[in-house]
């Protein structure tokens, strides 16, 4: 029997079980993104954030609506956090006309200027740089925003990376730093890439707080983002934080995955799942039950579904669309177009 | 025997690994990976993790590391997973590889083979479909060298490694497994800086390169049948240095010129062909010089490549327009 008036973390029950709600949606969107992709609904490279999701949902449910969200081509999860239509989402994946980008940007390019999120990113590291830009102009302009920059730990070998950090530390920008840390950069092991077992070194040479967090753990992430958004917020300056995960998936949609056994993959799969290991807190501390965790998993389900429908029956884009956006009139894109055709 | 651009490129570089201990190459998982597109497949086993690594995610640090390498006796050969990627590491390759030579009077040079996947046609997305060849063009130093074939490929591979100075060697992605080629399984090479005629004609000249090669030849086929023009298909195989004499012993031949590339327009290698066509035999020219190329636009998402890219049929229409059929 769940008790109505239990926290966790200062956290309601109700937010705990939107946290959980949020955990299931990203994971059925995401597998309903696979089944899409499978079935050659969508195409290029795509992502998937299956694993990984205590990571988003603990660290975004501390933002507020103005504050900006960058991150990977691992964003269709940061991007429906921050509050982009999960329907948006999926027609951006499909490259359909009712996308966030007009289906233009495709699977690693979410971005949407109304709910402060700057992409995903083809290029790996390029958010980071860009980070800082967005948290040196809030200041300067006066507001009070944090940004959050998601990235992964192989953009960590970039010099970006390290560009970026240097600047927001030197300038005190309110810039938090989320490396999700999930052991593996394509096929690169994160041990064979970093010359340091952490990040806790880095955060140090760069003169700011780091912590190391158990990316399967939501609550934990929920704390210690909480911690470095309000450092930010208080314009005491950026935070590094290393959180640790693991993608049940393959680096996209097309890796046979040599780099590492299956046996891992199940170990982590089965005993370390970060939806199972919240419903099992929840349930522990009586918080929520079983029924709540189903119904919770059942809208999920269904947002997923019907994200796929309206992506399926949304228009293509025209072709000329491809013409727009270039530039501020277009000119240069066009002049061309008039000639061939 | 009959290989892909894939196994020819791998068997080239298997090749050079043995000839020349000088040779080591390195990119991101392109060790017991063997590469996003498995070009280096086995060669780790083969030659050892010395000579075959990996490294950490860091394109600059790549091309950096391997100027010093290049510049002190070794040959790196490396891999930069997508040509789009190649924008990460600019500072490297232009400012710093490509005139290594010039600024040391000789003293050092760069013998350096810069490997990228490039182009479109298999539906990845922007920045993974690019052309940049023309980006390079700006760049006195470096070679550019694009295969069209598996037998070109291997050969050309092996120039670019025996050359002194720095070569981008770029793989059209669509290519790597769409057919196979007779390709020799010894060691040959092509020079660098030549073109190849690949078909004879007497009409009208098609210069192409990469991929475009094929969906030229496709259009010179279609025009034989259809409206009996002798259609000259030329390819560049190397589009820096631009094999001048060729185009221009062409185009006074057919006294027409069209070019076809995937990368935009503007400033493209067109532009270029065109203003040596210009210089060299503008008096041979019956006609407006023709391209047929991407848009200036950025590369677009999956579903409109097709409208993107340079087709037969697109090529097609600049052949009727300039043969005015
Ligand atoms: C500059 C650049 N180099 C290489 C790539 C190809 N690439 C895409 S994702 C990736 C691995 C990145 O790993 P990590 O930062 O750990 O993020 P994860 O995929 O694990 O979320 C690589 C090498 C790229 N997109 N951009
Ligand atoms: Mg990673």
């Amino acid at each position: 029997m769940a008790i109505s008036n239990a926290t966790l973390a200062g956290l309601t029950r109700t937010q705990l079980l939107e946290m959980h709600y949020m955990m299931s949606l990203l994971r059925r969107f995401e597998e309903k993104s696979a089944e899409e992709y499978t079935r050659g609904k969508i195409g290029g490279f795509m992502h998937l954030y299956i694993g990984q999701e205590a990571v988003g949902v603990g660290s975004i449910t501390n933002l507020l609506p103005e504050d900006r969200v960058l991150s990977s081509y691992r964003e269709h999860g940061h991007a429906i956090l921050k509050g982009m239509e999960p329907r948006v989402v999926m027609a951006e994946l499909f490259g359909k006309s009712t996308g966030c980008s007009k289906g233009k940007g495709g699977s690693m390019h979410m971005w949407s200027n109304e709910l402060g999120v700057y992409g995903g990113n083809g290029i790996v590291a390029a958010q980071l740089p860009m980070a800082a830009g967005l948290a040196f102009a809030a200041q300067y302009q006066g507001l009070n925003n944090v940004t959050m920059c998601f990235f992964g730990d192989g953009a960590v070998d970039e010099g970006a990376f390290h560009e970026s950090l240097n600047l927001a530390s030197l300038w005190k920008l309110p810039v938090v730093y989320m490396c999700e840390n999930n052991q593996y950069s394509m096929g690169m092991a994160v041990a064979k890439a970093w010359a340091v077992d952490s990040l806790m070194p880095r955060a140090a040479a760069y003169n700011m707080p780091g912590e190391q967090v158990d990316g399967m753990d939501v609550i934990a992430v929920y704390e210690a983002a909480l911690r470095a958004v309000e450092r930010a917020r208080n314009g005491e300056g950026p935070t590094l934080l290393e959180i640790k995960t693991y993608r049940f998936r393959g680096h996209s949609m097309t890796d046979p995955a040599y780099y590492r056994t299956r046996e891992e993959e199940h170990e982590w799969r089965n005993t370390r799942d970060p939806i199972g290991i919240f419903e099992k807190r929840l349930q522990e501390q009586g918080i929520a039950t079983q029924a709540e965790f189903d119904q919770n998993d059942a809208r999920a389900t269904q947002v997923a579904e019907d994200a796929a429908d309206f992506a399926e029956n949304s228009p293509d884009p025209a072709p000329a669309e491809l013409f727009t956006g270039v530039m501020v009139d277009n000119s240069t894109a066009l002049s061309f177009r008039r000639e061939r055709e | 025997m009959q290989m892909t651009m894939i196994e020819a490129l791998n068997s080239a570089l298997a090749l050079e690994l043995e000839r020349d201990r000088r040779v080591v190459v390195f990119g991101e998982d392109i060790g017991a990976n063997g590469g996003v597109f498995r070009v280096t497949e086995h060669l780790q086993n083969k030659f050892g993790e010395e000579r075959v690594f990996d490294t950490p995610l860091a394109e600059s640090g790549i091309i950096g590391t391997s100027i010093g390498m290049a510049i002190y006796g070794l040959r790196p050969i490396v891999e930069i997973q997508f040509a789009g990627f190649l924008f990460v590491c600019m500072n490297q390759l232009v400012s710093q590889a490509a005139r290594i030579r010039f600024r040391s009077a000789g003293a050092y040079t760069c013998p350096l083979v810069v490997r990228a996947p490039y182009g479109g046609g298999v539906r990845t997305p922007e920045l993974h479909s690019d052309s940049l060849e023309a980006v390079f063009l700006q760049t006195p130093g470096f070679k550019i060298v694009v295969p069209s074939n598996p037998y070109d490929a291997k050969g050309l591979l092996a120039s670019a490694v025996e050359d002194p100075d720095p070569v981008l060697f770029l793989e059209n992605i669509k290519l790597y497994r769409s057919f196979r080629a007779e390709t020799p399984t010894e060691h040959y090479s092509i020079p660098l800086g030549k073109a190849n005629v690949v078909q004879e004609g007497t009409d009208v000249s098609i210069f192409a390169y990469g991929a475009m090669v094929n969906v030229a030849l496709e259009a010179a086929k279609q025009a034989q049948q259809e409206t009996g023009t002798s259609v000259e298909v030329i390819d560049l195989r190397t589009v820096w240095p631009l094999d001048e004499d060729a185009i221009a012993a062409s185009v006074e031949k057919t006294g027409r010129a069209i070019i076809v590339h995937e990368a935009p327009r503007a400033g493209g290698i067109g532009a270029e062909i065109t203003a040596v066509i210009n210089e060299r035999c503008f008096y041979s020219l019956l006609k407006p010089i023709g391209r047929v190329t991407g848009y200036d636009t950025p590369y677009p998402v999956p579903g409109q490549e097709d409208y993107y890219l340079p087709t037969p049929a697109k090529v097609m229409t600049a052949l009727r327009e300039i043969m005015e059929l």
